[in-house]
């Protein structure tokens, strides 16, 4: 599972920071996007990985926190999830007024002189 | 619960936030006014609420777990919950936020609000994130106020639109987007490792992590700086930095000139608290990338200056300079070079971010004839009826012309002193005491070398500055022809206001640089502030005197 769950993560990550060095915004965005997966995933697998085992323990008396997944993790997993959600599509506004002005989906808002 | 003046320390984050929200309900134009005082008592209640805190923090004890201020946010007991502290280091920011809040503020009401939706509102949001990532002493948290101050500055960025702005925005976002992701691996790094969030908890832990665990640590750390350093403008990190600056409005600019120096305080407080004194076998890691990167960040800066043609890119790399210098003080400071060279470089990080802000909001009274922006501000000043407002001004309002000239130009001196360090002013303080304190003993003992470099730099970057200034203050107010400039008392009022900190700063230098001292000698013995974080008092732990 380790290895599955880390080519995951490194592949998402590497195909993401390829797509940000691209020149078109669409590449980008798509490219931060699928960095933004990794990252998430990443944050995921910082409080180990387990089968099976619930995060939220029961109320009162002896609690095995071996039998337990570690919740702070995947509560900040989701704050990671809604944020950067959320400034990904402030991006992509920013992107299409971008595109608006300079009539060309170029980063630099100009094709390169070839 | 009652409120008790333990509740003042949640004040800075939460007054932005309930005026930020309100304002988005007049929304309408006609309810300019409504906006316009919530924001103004918003930033006054800021500055006042700064002040007290300010004098707070330089009353609490510098012995281990002194009274420094703490707030357990939801009272949870420290390492569980998120903790709010207030050191001298964060009273000293804040204070510094309130003071370039007002005038930014001032200026914008020269019709530079009007151009676009939400100013206000995006403004107090942006003072919001700020407030909270110099309070919280939570690395998490951090970074949720991180993102909120940054989404608020990509609005003030585009604010008045246009596609030179749309153009930076994009950059400028799509850089610190990826920062960001850059901070959450490095967090998560460090919560994988030692299993905590909170700062003062995680230096606890450190000195007697295993061996083997140490150099996944370190890396976390590492790239939890490279997030820093990117809004701190570190040198290969910093070249999306000027193009964004130029490309603000002024009064946005001017709020801009702290943002670098978030980076800034982020990178000062994890590193001393993470590999400061005390650190066990991490001491000093990252010592020598900081000292060199901040040193060629200056160097970056100082080409900068004297190869920019416009005043708004030589303002954007005086900025970076400002940074390099602090972020390579920094890296002495923790490579050993003792607190009072780091209380040179905090007063410098003061005296040069008042400087450059009143730069940012000189720039563009002083480019007007260039066309384009001083037609767009005619027309939205006849579209507004800015006239009436400028009759109401007294005195100071539309000047015969070579008053207003003589203003700015004087204006103009006072930043370019600051800025390149020449006597008398604050900066030529601050280099000083930071010139000083490299040359005892502490500072020498990092290595001589090293000194000597970062001395010519500074040296030298002060002499770029000084020729990169002048150059542009001979071209507009010396050989320049026309007449026919006018400046509204509320675009160089805020700028003088925000000299006159700097004036004051440079009378009151002892009691200034005292103050900066003993926030160096806190910075330099961590157990204050991790001691003082582990026994935050719970509400509910004691004796319940009035609970309703």
């Amino acid at each position: 599972m380790e290895f599955v769950l880390s080519a995951a993560i490194g592949i998402l990550a590497a195909s993401g920071a390829w797509l940000l060095m691209r020149p078109r915004t669409f590449q980008v965005i798509v490219g931060l996007c699928l960095l933004s997966y990794a990252v998430n995933l990443f944050i995921f697998s910082m409080g180990r990985l387990t089968v099976g085992a619930p995060a939220v323990m029961p109320r009162g008396g002896f609690v095995n926190p071996d039998a337990y997944a570690d919740p702070i993790p995947q509560a900040l997993v989701l704050t990671a999830i809604v944020i950067s959600f959320a400034t990904t599509a402030l991006f992509l506004v920013v992107m299409i007024a971008a595109r608006g002005f300079s009539g060309t989906d170029h980063v630099d808002g100009q094709e390169r002189n070839r | 619960m009652t409120v008790t003046p333990e509740h003042l320390l949640i004040a800075p984050i939460l007054i932005p936030f309930f005026a930020g929200a309100l304002m988005l309900l007049y929304g309408d134009e006609k309810q300019r006014k409504a906006r316009l005082t919530l924001s103004f008592g918003s930033a006054f209640a800021l500055l006042l609420v700064a002040f007290e805190l300010l004098e707070r923090a330089s009353q609490s004890p510098m012995a281990e777990g002194g009274a420094m201020g703490f707030y357990l946010l939801g009272d949870w007991a420290a390492p569980y919950g998120i903790v709010l502290v207030l050191d001298r280091l964060s009273a000293m920011m804040l204070l510094l936020v309130a003071l370039l809040a007002l005038p930014a503020l001032i200026y914008s009401l020269a019709g530079w609000q009007r151009q676009g939706q939400h100013f206000h509102a995006l403004f107090q949001f942006l003072l919001m994130g700020l407030n909270g990532a110099f309070l919280t002493g939570d690395l998490f948290n951090l970074f949720v106020f991180f993102e909120v101050l940054l989404a608020a500055s990509y609005g003030l960025l585009l604010h008045g639109s246009g596609p030179v702005r749309a153009r930076a925005g994009l950059h400028y976002i799509a850089v610190n987007l990826t920062a960001s992701l850059m901070f959450l691996i490095g967090v998560s790094l460090i919560y994988g490792v030692t299993g905590t969030l909170n700062m003062a908890h995680l230096t606890g832990l450190i000195p007697d992590l295993p061996e083997a665990d140490r150099p996944l640590l370190h890396a976390g750390g590492a790239i939890l700086a490279l997030a820093f350093l990117v809004k701190a403008g570190m040198w290969p990190l910093s070249f999306w930095l000027p193009t964004a600056y130029m490309a603000g409005a002024p009064p946005v600019a001017a709020i801009f000139a702290i943002l670098t120096k978030v980076g800034v305080y982020a990178v000062l407080r994890l590193s001393m608290l993470m590999f400061g004194p005390g650190a066990g076998p991490s001491v000093g890691v990252g010592a020598e990338v900081l000292m060199t990167g901040g040193m060629l960040t200056v160097l970056f800066g100082l080409l900068g200056v004297l190869g920019s043609q416009a005043l708004g890119r030589m303002a954007g790399h005086l900025v970076l300079i400002s940074s390099g210098t602090v972020l390579a003080v920094v890296g002495f400071a923790l490579a050993g070079a003792g607190p009072a060279m780091l209380a040179g470089g905090l007063y410098y990080l003061m005296a040069s971010t008042l400087a450059s802000s009143a730069l940012f909001l000189l720039i563009e009274p002083m480019s007007r004839e260039d066309g384009d922006i001083a037609a767009m501000l005619a027309l939205t000043a006849d579209a507004y009826g800015i006239e009436d407002l400028q009759e109401d001004e007294d005195a100071g309002a539309s000047l015969a012309i070579p008053t207003s000239l003589a203003m700015l130009s004087l204006c103009f001196a006072g930043c370019l002193l600051v800025l390149s360090g020449m006597p008398p002013l604050a900066g030529f303080v601050g280099k000083v005491a930071i010139l000083s304190g490299l040359l005892t003993d502490g500072g020498l003992s990092v290595s001589q070398d090293w000194s000597w470099i970062f001395m010519a730099v500074l040296l030298a970057s002060g002499l770029a500055t000084l020729i990169g200034l002048v150059r542009v203050g001979v071209q507009v107010f010396w050989t320049t022809e026309s007449t026919a400039q006018r400046v509204w008392a509320l675009e160089v009022g805020p700028a003088v206001g925000l000299l006159l900190i700097v004036v004051a700063m440079t009378v009151r230098a002892e009691d200034v640089l005292r103050y900066m001292e003993a926030t160096s000698r806190a910075l330099h013995s961590p157990p204050v502030y991790t001691t003082g974080v582990g026994l935050a008092p719970r509400i509910s732990d004691q004796p319940p005197e009035d609970t309703p």
